[in-house]
């Protein structure tokens, strides 16, 4: 864990420099620092009509930390990162962002599993999707680029979305969800339709940006590798419940088949498929 | 350039049988197979509109037709969009108009034509009434099925980053109901035709389809086949001008892509 936090401020200091180049060549526009989001989940619950979907869940996500959400399908672990950024309202207990008061405009986005990308509007113009709309529009189309150039796309800015290709879609909505500079990214199983390889890809893309930006991540998903390879903490949600919280703290950047993850992703398993939870 | 001439070649090939109709039917006037009473040979039918354009009373009339026609549409497609965006949009609004709007429905506008002609006697406003109320249904159900198929993922999309009620409608609900309310243009344009000619065939002192029955009256079949060719002509010309809005708008659909 400490290496991870170490390693995140020599980042800092990169950004820092990076910074000053760009101020230097003042083409682009400020990148401007992003911290984090902390969230503070405390007994929350959420019913859908008579099922209730969550109860008596508490999480406490410290600023700038990565952690994935891992579950059964119908576990309930969408609707917590729904609740999250805003999408649904909980039925009972307390959420909160940062200190509270962080209700402006793209402090957190959400990525979903398909890249909901308007198939009317040209790439560039889907990613200023992500930006306010008061801003003036040779400014947007600065930040916009700047964004699609994280996700090497911007050579493509001026397509129509139907022309990409499945993983490019889904960096688009990546583009679109960072363009803002968010505190907090929701990821809502946003590489389950993409083929592996491609996925291996996004996965290293996303914690590229996540490793620059420094914006607390969410990542639902139900690819329990994915979870240990990304995440700097793993929740297991079981039947509306956390059921396991472990902190994953290999050092990054991690390798794919490292013997401890895959000793720490056999355990999560474990537990996944069985019924008591006391074996760990 | 390749390109513009296999698009040229393409349209050139729809014409083809139109074209290849008339020549035969030329050829068979001339050979005396088809009697001139019956049906008038196409040279006749030319020299028919030539006559008529220099005396002008075949613009004046194809003024008049298309003038009402427009006029119909424009207020009958208003009503249609303005209740389909409603109805798509509030699903009070549904509940409150959309059972009567189905029961109107069922009712063929062209037998309200009785009461048309005792209502507004065979004036302006008879045909501007029922062309308005054939166009009102085609873009009615169209629109409204435009924004039923909305997908609901763009909209929360829309939601989650933050667009308002207006921008939402304005970016995302509106762009996609365009390919359906397309559909409902282009079905429009073709009631609107359809019933301008009743209505005019039926009640009224000017416009093509008075012509078509003045010519009738005095046996010229040649003025009566071009009222019929140029409906022909009109209707295709209104088509064509909505497929090249469709075309225009729909750029980004791959069923609209320029090849």
């Amino acid at each position: 864990m400490s290496d991870t936090v170490l390693h995140r401020a020599e980042l800092g200091l990169d950004q820092a420099s990076t910074q000053e180049i760009e101020a230097r060549t003042s083409s682009s526009p400020p990148a401007w620092p992003a911290p984090g989001l902390a969230v503070t989940v405390r007994g929350l619950g959420k019913s859908f009509g008579a099922k209730r979907v969550l109860e008596g869940v508490d999480l406490e996500v410290q600023a700038g930390q990565f952690v994935a959400v891992i579950g059964k399908s119908g576990c309930g672990k969408s609707t917590l990162l729904r609740l999250v950024v805003g999408l649904e309202t909980p039925s009972e207990g307390h959420l909160a962002l940062g200190d509270g008061d962080t209700q402006h405009a793209g402090a957190a986005r959400i990525m979903f599993q398909e890249p909901r990308l308007l198939p009317w509007a040209r790439v560039l113009a889907n990613v200023e999707v992500g930006l306010d709309r008061r801003m003036p529009a040779q400014e947007r189309h600065q930040q916009a680029l700047t964004a699609l150039h994280e996700v090497g796309l911007d050579d493509r800015a001026g397509e129509w979305p139907a022309v990409l290709s499945g993983g490019q879609k889904q960096r688009v909505a990546l583009a679109r969800a960072l363009v803002s500079r968010p505190r907090l990214l929701a990821l809502d199983e946003p590489l389950g339709a993409l083929d592996a390889l491609t996925r291996i890809d996004m996965q290293r893309l996303i914690e590229r940006v996540w490793r620059d930006q420094g914006f607390t991540a969410i990542l639902v998903t139900h690819d329990v590798g994915e979870a240990v390879a990304l995440a700097d903490r793993v929740v297991v949600i079981d039947g509306g419940r956390i059921a396991l919280d472990i902190v994953v703290d290999s050092p990054r950047p991690r390798h794919r088949g490292d013997a401890r993850l895959a000793e720490l992703e056999g355990r999560i398993i474990d537990h996944l498929f069985n019924d008591q939870g006391a074996a760990i | 350039m390749s390109a513009l001439q296999t698009r040229l070649s393409r349209n050139a090939l729809g014409w083809a049988l139109p074209v290849g109709l008339v020549l035969v039917w030329e050829i068979a006037s001339r050979l005396g197979a088809l009697p001139t009473t019956v049906l008038p040979a196409p040279s006749d039918v030319i020299e028919a509109a030539w006559q008529l354009t220099s005396s002008g009373e075949l613009p004046r009339n194809i003024g008049v037709s298309t003038l009402r026609a427009l006029s119909g549409f424009a207020v009958g497609g208003s009503i249609g969009l303005a209740l389909g965006l409603a109805n798509g949009l509030s699903s009070l609004s549904e509940r409150l108009t959309d059972t009567t709007l189905q029961m109107v429905r069922n009712v063929p506008h062209l037998a309200l034509i009785p009461l048309v002609i005792l209502w507004f006697g065979i004036d302006e406003e008879a045909k501007l009434f029922l062309v308005a109320l054939g166009v009102f249904f085609p873009i009615y159900i169209n629109t409204l099925l435009g924004i039923r198929s909305v997908d609901p993922q763009l909209v929360e999309m829309g939601r989650a980053y933050g667009m308002d009620r207006r921008t939402l409608f304005r970016r995302v609900i509106l762009p996609a109901a365009l390919p359906s309310l397309f559909v409902g243009l282009r079905y429009a344009l073709g009631i609107m035709w359809l019933t301008l000619i009743v209505a005019e065939t039926i009640s009224a002192s000017s416009g093509l389809g008075y012509m078509a029955m003045q010519a009738r009256e005095f046996l010229r079949v040649d003025v009566v086949v071009l009222s019929i060719v140029l409906y022909a002509l009109l209707g295709k010309l209104a088509d064509s001008i909505a497929r090249l809005l469709e075309r225009l708008s729909l750029q980004w659909h791959p069923a609209f892509r320029t090849a």
